[in-house]
């Protein structure tokens, strides 16, 4: 069934690759990838020595010297301090207060999508603990280990009041913000949403990754027949959303599914891709051959991007598919806001990025992925999320929300 | 506001096995008896994924299956929406233990079973559902969020959906940061007003006020494991169901904000 398309009237993202849009695009148009080996260390809230793992990381630079406003201090962790950092760049923060003063502080959701919020600071808490095993007085919990954590303190700092939650389903996460969002305000519960994701490095995802053996001793390589897994990112992004008419990109349709098959293995045949696509699809009013352009999920694992790769052929036929993780690595609850940025810069630029670090496209992965950089104009964008507990969702963009059924 | 039915209701907690105990308890015909539960062995699970399932899994499907029933509705044709406040909190405590020790070694099944929504997949997984599942989160207003997601992805579905929310408390020392009262799941299956047979009716809507203060319950005990439970804190409108008449509930959000709910019983 067709929905309402929802304007994205702002977004913002930051990764490893640079703060705000313009850095991202920059690194995409350069092939510039952020990505550095690992290295234990101490370090803030990466403070153990830790284990030694033989991997690459996408870190966001700088962390160690923000500092959030006084009256948001309990808030203080890595992953707040990322979302706060991303706040400020594009202007965001300012178009989004804008927006609240516009539309009134309760008609203004804050939706966040977060794997793992705080738990660096909850883990660095366990190496202060006293001679009883008690946490350092200083340890809040509800303002860094929740998932609360960083839509309240978005909320405070746009000062919104509409609902505010926090969306946790691992690597779907910040994809699916966009399908509640929309929800709301086609209920006419809300006229505006400040959308987003953050997750930042911690040593639970590094070792629980390592653990599954799907960390890469490469910077990963999407869709290679050499693939041999993940390099784990941080990152934030954020959006508008809003319900007018003259915006120059639109949330046109999103699809959610499960695959109900496995906790951290997809569908080998992608069952549940499949069905996240065609429903973001058909909520989008839109035929397969409407997508020009497809942000993969490609993780880089074996089993991701077969699966995936058969979907998409499946779904999407031969639309023009790529995977940006080998730019800044898999942002896990930030992929699916910062990748959907990509596809947004893809529609407003006129440019498709390709795959970095891929060489050798598997041929187990029948979708037809773009290697290089590609310069053209496009209609319609597709993104793909995907995560633990078969949580996916996919999520489609384009220009003009008056014009989308027309294939371009 | 948002009009819609209440088809199913499902409560695990301390005294209350089912709907029925609890209803006869909230409604002020049987007094609250805190007593253990039997350790939830959730049908819904096949016996291999109860064995790696999280105590936070194995007590929201034990509430999800008792309100599927009462609906009397096929959960394979279902969306899903999961809450908690705390997630997992057992294998947050055991890894961040570990990670402390300098033993970097998490077992694949523990780091999995980390994620917020691991109750959420071994739902889809249970049941073999392929429908959209969410895992939402809000702190003290987890609940309050995911009634008003369920109500909303209802209404636009024009279509029944499903929510468990559920908590449990941390183990040691994340118990002294994060206090939590007992283990709590709650579920809902909520539908458009037309769909019958109904158990309630439900209207939400926006209390307009940003110091709003929750509707407490009668009880002193219960009330104290409502302020106690984030879960728990969706008790005043299990009460308001278990009412005969017209009752309304207010319910904070996250933020300060809340949801003003008024039942009808059908």
């Amino acid at each position: 069934m067709k929905s309402a398309p929802v304007a994205i009237s702002a977004f913002t993202a930051t990764t490893a690759v640079g703060r705000g849009h313009r850095a991202l695009l920059d690194a995409l148009n350069a092939r510039r990838s952020g990505l550095k080996r690992y290295e234990a260390r101490s370090d803030f809230e990466l403070d153990s020595a830790g284990p030694a793992l033989d991997t690459w990381i996408g870190e966001v630079e700088g962390l160690q010297s923000i500092t959030l406003p006084e009256q948001w201090a309990r808030y203080d962790c890595r992953n707040n301090r990322l979302a706060w950092l991303g706040l400020q760049q594009d202007e965001f923060i300012t178009t989004a207060r804008a927006a609240v003063e516009r539309y009134g502080p309760a008609r203004v959701a804050v939706i966040i999508g977060t794997s793992t919020s705080g738990i660096a600071h909850a883990e660095r808490a366990y190496r202060e603990r006293d001679a009883e095993g008690h946490l350092p007085q200083s340890f809040s919990y509800a303002t860094t280990l929740n998932n609360f954590s960083a839509p309240a303190l978005v909320a405070q700092a746009v000062g919104a009041t509409g609902p505010t939650f926090a969306i946790s389903t691992a690597c779907s996460s910040s994809a699916k913000v966009f399908a509640a969002a929309a929800r709301l305000m086609r209920a006419g519960w809300i006229d505006a949403a400040v959308v987003g994701g953050v997750d930042s490095l911690c040593m639970t995802t590094l070792c629980g990754f390592a653990a599954l053996e799907l960390l890469s001793r490469d910077p990963c390589r999407p869709y290679d027949v050499a693939r041999s897994g993940i390099s784990i990112g941080e990152g934030a992004g954020f959006a508008l959303m809003e319900m007018r008419a003259d915006a120059p990109v639109y949330l046109l349709g999103a699809g959610e599914s499960s695959d109900a098959h496995h906790m951290s293995t997809p569908h080998p045949e992608g069952l549940g891709a499949r069905l996240a696509m065609r429903g973001a699809l058909d909520a989008a009013g839109l035929a397969p051959e409407s997508i020009d352009y497809v942000n993969l999920h490609g993780t880089a694992t074996r089993s991701n991007d077969s699966a995936e790769g058969r979907a998409v052929a499946d779904v999407l036929g031969s639309a023009a598919s790529s995977s940006t993780k080998g730019w800044f690595g898999h942002l896990l609850g930030a992929a699916g806001i910062v990748e959907s940025i990509v596809a947004l810069l893809a529609l407003k630029n006129g440019f498709l990025p390709g795959t970095l670090n891929t060489t050798d496209v598997d041929p187990d992965c029948p979708n037809s992925l773009l290697l290089d950089n590609a310069t053209r104009h496009i209609s319609v964008a597709l993104s793909n999320s995907f995560g633990f507990g078969g949580s996916n969702c996919s999520v489609v963009f384009g220009h003009d929300a008056t014009t989308q059924s027309s294939p371009s | 506001m948002i009009a819609c039915a209440v088809l199913g209701i499902g409560v695990y907690g301390p005294g209350f096995s089912d709907w029925p105990a609890a209803r006869a308890v909230l409604s002020g015909a049987a007094a609250y008896v805190r007593s253990d539960n039997a350790a939830p062995a959730s049908g819904l699970l096949p016996s291999a994924e109860r064995r790696r399932a999280t105590p936070a899994t194995r007590i929201a499907l034990t509430a999800a299956q008792q309100a599927l029933i009462q609906a009397g509705l096929d959960p394979v044709q279902i969306p899903a929406v999961f809450a908690s406040s705390s997630g997992n909190p057992d294998i947050i405590h055991d890894i961040c233990a570990m990670l402390a020790s300098d033993d970097y070694q998490i077992s694949p099944t523990k780091f999995h079973n980390s994620v917020h929504n691991a109750a959420s997949g071994y739902y889809s997984i249970a049941v073999g559902s392929h429908r959209a599942v969410t895992s939402l989160c809000a702190l003290d207003g987890t609940a309050t969020a995911a009634l008003l997601e369920t109500a909303v992805q209802a209404i636009e579905a024009d279509a029944p959906v499903l929510m468990v929310s559920y908590d449990l408390p941390y183990p040691f020392p994340l118990s002294e940061a994060r206090p939590t009262v007992d283990a709590w799941a709650l579920a809902l299956v909520v539908a458009p007003a037309t769909f019958k047979p109904a158990i309630a009716q439900l209207r939400l809507s926006d209390d307009g006020t940003n110091d709003a203060v929750d509707t407490a319950l009668s009880n002193p005990l219960l009330e104290s494991i409502r302020e106690g439970n984030p879960t728990a804190r969706m008790l005043p409108l299990f009460a308001a169901l278990a009412q005969s008449g017209l009752s309304e509930v207010v319910l904070r959000q996250g933020n300060g904000r809340a949801l003003r709910v008024s039942t009808a019983a059908c």
